[in-house]
């Protein structure tokens, strides 16, 4: 009896199961942070096909393609797929893939919620998508789904909206308490709290953002469906509701959120530069520090998004200061990317080379969201081009600049192969220009007054919309070759070294490629922790 | 913090109510003597709308008018069912600047509960109010508008 329990434990060595269903019944967290990348990158290129749509209406004024009936449905659902669908599970994927490697763990904390959190999205996805199909076409309020249009004006298929973001919000949190169980239970007993890697630290801080921040907007969504069914009047004037506390609850879910997909992009480019720079991290405990307090300021904040609501002007100076003192903490972080490169001996492969456009793209993200943040200035941009442009900025350009420098940075980790680096810096390239070419002439359009969320605009804006159109054609066509250059890898790259990056620090790196399927069955010794620490 | 959500329904209408954030009014219970300063005038202008499907004409008897603050006033809005049958409606008042809605009270108004419309019924609905003499001195203009919601009884 005992000793076969002792051998059942004893079998460290085993590989994944055979066939398909390894990947329904996994519960290793590579498999599930693989399953993760792959349908955030499916959801990309879908979102990525419906901003096609988009510009391809904008391309020239007046109505070519589409009603504006679809055309608000392809930006309402742009939005939702590409926050919802590919940024943040892109981020719980690297989590899965990373954290338990960077701790020196075995596994996530729960892996069989980990497989749960994971399955629920491919449901939640097609639900969502599948509202395109039906009577009255998919939502079509903005992602925001200000009530009453998402309430009193919305089509029946806004009640399957619901329950997706429901089952999306479900997913979020479950990975979010599995990061925290790992990384506060799981981590090698050896390491200390201010030993752990940045990305760990800032998917730790994001995912108490996402316990405060997700709920709310599961009672937000709950309100919603209230209102819509079973006559309730939370946002309904005639019966004492009022709309604009929509806007109140969605913010305070809503600007969390924007920290949520970018914080872990914070982490990812704090591993890559000092890498290439060859040097240690500067600054590793303000970093820290920096990243709590922007997750405080995120949730004291939202109403910066509701300057035209008809806010006291007391209320506006508020939420303008408060908005301003995140740039502190933001700034702090960027100085801190460019004093680890000062005097570095830096080169330029493809992962610095998406590290260093990320420095450089988000910083003008944010200091155009530190302009819309200026309450009697955003009078002039609210609800212009100008807030896209800002808005993609920092997401396309930031988080999503992240995530692809993740990748091409951990690829050769992952997959034990090495990616075609002339084939991928020409791709950088092109990305990088097709990107500016995109988002850059918005700035003009929304300062000279192009509303957002509109599909025909006046003569005057339709050279810029005309270069921005060519521009998004271009990108969205970069995003194949970033498939072939990934698929390629994994089928017929070179065997890459365990370290394969000279300079690269973190426990990850201590383990051979290609990888094994079960790793650190031993915790890691103090004196390996400190070799790979970031700050030394 | 999904209660959190819920909890914010509570939360906002006692903050509005404190500080008159988003236009609502106050009431009073009786005509009570304030301070009066003859001297001081606050233009109100009165507005009306109606909700979309909400078939009945609705509109202030007088568009505005000069109040004295601290002194209590009586003016009506006219609405005229158009259709052949009943509706109910209740209507929903907002005071612009936000800080002059701490100060309009009411004494009676029509928005106080829900309205019943014979069929093509004309009614006179009076509302009295006062401005309260603490009122910020460097409001001048206040504005009153009221839109009406249809309701299914």
């Amino acid at each position: 009896m005992s000793s076969t329990t002792t051998a059942a434990y004893d079998d460290h060595g085993h590989g994944p199961e055979k066939g398909l269903l390894r990947w329904v019944k996994t519960t290793n967290h590579k498999d599930i942070g693989t399953l993760y990348m792959w349908f955030a990158f499916s959801m990309l290129l879908i979102g990525g096909a419906l901003a096609m749509g988009i510009r391809a209406e904008l391309l020239q004024p007046g109505l070519q393609l589409f009603e504006p009936q679809f055309y608000n449905q392809l930006t309402t659902m742009h939005g939702l797929i590409m926050v919802f669908g590919a940024i943040m599970p892109a981020f719980v994927g690297l989590a899965n893939w990373l954290i338990p490697m960077m701790v020196g763990a075995p596994d996530m904390a729960l892996p069989r919620m980990n497989n749960w959190s994971f399955w629920i999205l491919p449901f939640a996805g097609a639900i969502l998508l599948s509202t395109f199909f039906m009577e009255g076409g998919a939502p079509a309020f903005g992602w925001t789904f200000y009530a009453p249009l998402s309430t009193t004006f919305a089509p029946d298929s806004t009640d399957f909206f619901i329950f997706a973001v429901h089952l999306l919000g479900f997913s979020s949190i479950m990975g979010a308490i599995n990061i925290i169980a790992t990384v506060l239970n799981m981590k090698a007993p050896e390491m200390r709290l201010m030993d752990m890697p940045l990305f760990v630290w800032t998917w730790l801080i994001t995912s108490f953002l996402l316990i405060g921040a997700m709920p709310v907007l599961a009672g937000a969504v709950t309100m919603m469906l209230t209102d819509r069914n079973f006559g309730t009047a939370f946002f309904d004037a005639a019966g004492g509701g009022d709309p604009v506390m929509f806007q109140h609850i969605f913010w305070f879910f809503g600007h969390p959120e924007v920290y949520i997909m970018i914080l872990p992009a914070f982490g990812i480019i704090s591993h890559i530069i000092p890498t290439f720079a060859r040097k240690p991290l500067f600054g590793y405990s303000s970093m820290v520090y920096a990243t709590a307090s922007i997750a405080f300021l995120s949730y004291i904040v939202w109403a910066h998004h509701m300057f035209l609501t008809g806010m006291p002007v007391a209320g506006e100076l508020y939420f303008m200061y408060a908005t301003m003192l995140i740039a502190v903490p933001t700034g702090v972080k960027v100085f801190n990317w460019v004093a680890t490169m000062w005097k570095g001996s830096m080169t330029f492969e493809t992962p610095m080379l998406w590290a260093l456009a990320f420095v450089f793209l988000f910083t003008i993200g944010g200091f155009s969201g530190l302009m819309l943040g200026i309450a009697p200035a955003d009078i002039q941009y609210h609800d212009t081009y100008f807030v896209v442009a800002h808005f993609h900025y920092v997401l396309v350009t930031g988080a999503l600049w992240g995530i692809i420098a993740a990748v091409f940075y951990w690829l050769p980790k992952w997959t034990g192969k090495m990616y075609n680096e002339p084939l991928a810096k020409f791709h950088f390239w092109w990305a990088l220009i097709s990107v500016n070419v995109t988002f850059f002439p918005q700035h003009f359009l929304g300062l000279a007054g192009m509303p957002r969320r509109i599909p025909d605009y006046a003569l005057q804006f339709a050279d810029f919309n005309f270069i921005s159109s060519i521009g998004a054609f271009s990108f969205g066509l970069s995003f194949l070759l970033l498939t072939y250059i990934v698929v390629d890898c994994i089928r017929n790259g070179k065997p890459a070294d365990a370290r394969p990056w000279a300079s690269a620090k973190g426990l990850e790196w201590t383990l051979a490629s290609p990888i094994a399927y079960h790793t650190f069955d031993e915790p890691p010794t103090r004196a390996e922790i400190l070799a790979e620490s970031q700050h030394s | 913090m999904f209660f959190f959500a819920y909890a914010m329904v509570p939360i906002y209408d006692v903050l509005c109510d404190i500080t008159g954030f988003n236009g609502k009014t106050g009431t009073v219970e009786t005509e009570k003597q304030y301070q009066v300063n003859e001297e001081r005038l606050v233009s109100v202008s009165f507005f009306a709308a109606t909700s979309s499907g909400f078939p009945v004409q609705f509109a202030p008897k007088i568009s505005s008018m000069e109040v004295v603050p601290g002194k209590f006033y009586t003016t009506s809005y006219i609405a005229k069912n158009t259709t052949d049958e009943v509706i109910y409606g209740q209507a929903i008042p907002s005071v612009a600047p936000t800080d002059a809605a701490l100060h309009f009270k009411k004494l009676e108004c029509f928005c106080f509960v829900k309205q019943k419309f014979e069929p093509n019924e004309e009614v006179e609905m009076t509302l009295r109010f006062v401005i309260e003499p603490e009122m910020d001195e460097w409001i001048q203009d206040v504005s009153l508008s009221y839109n009406f919601y249809k309701l299914d009884s």
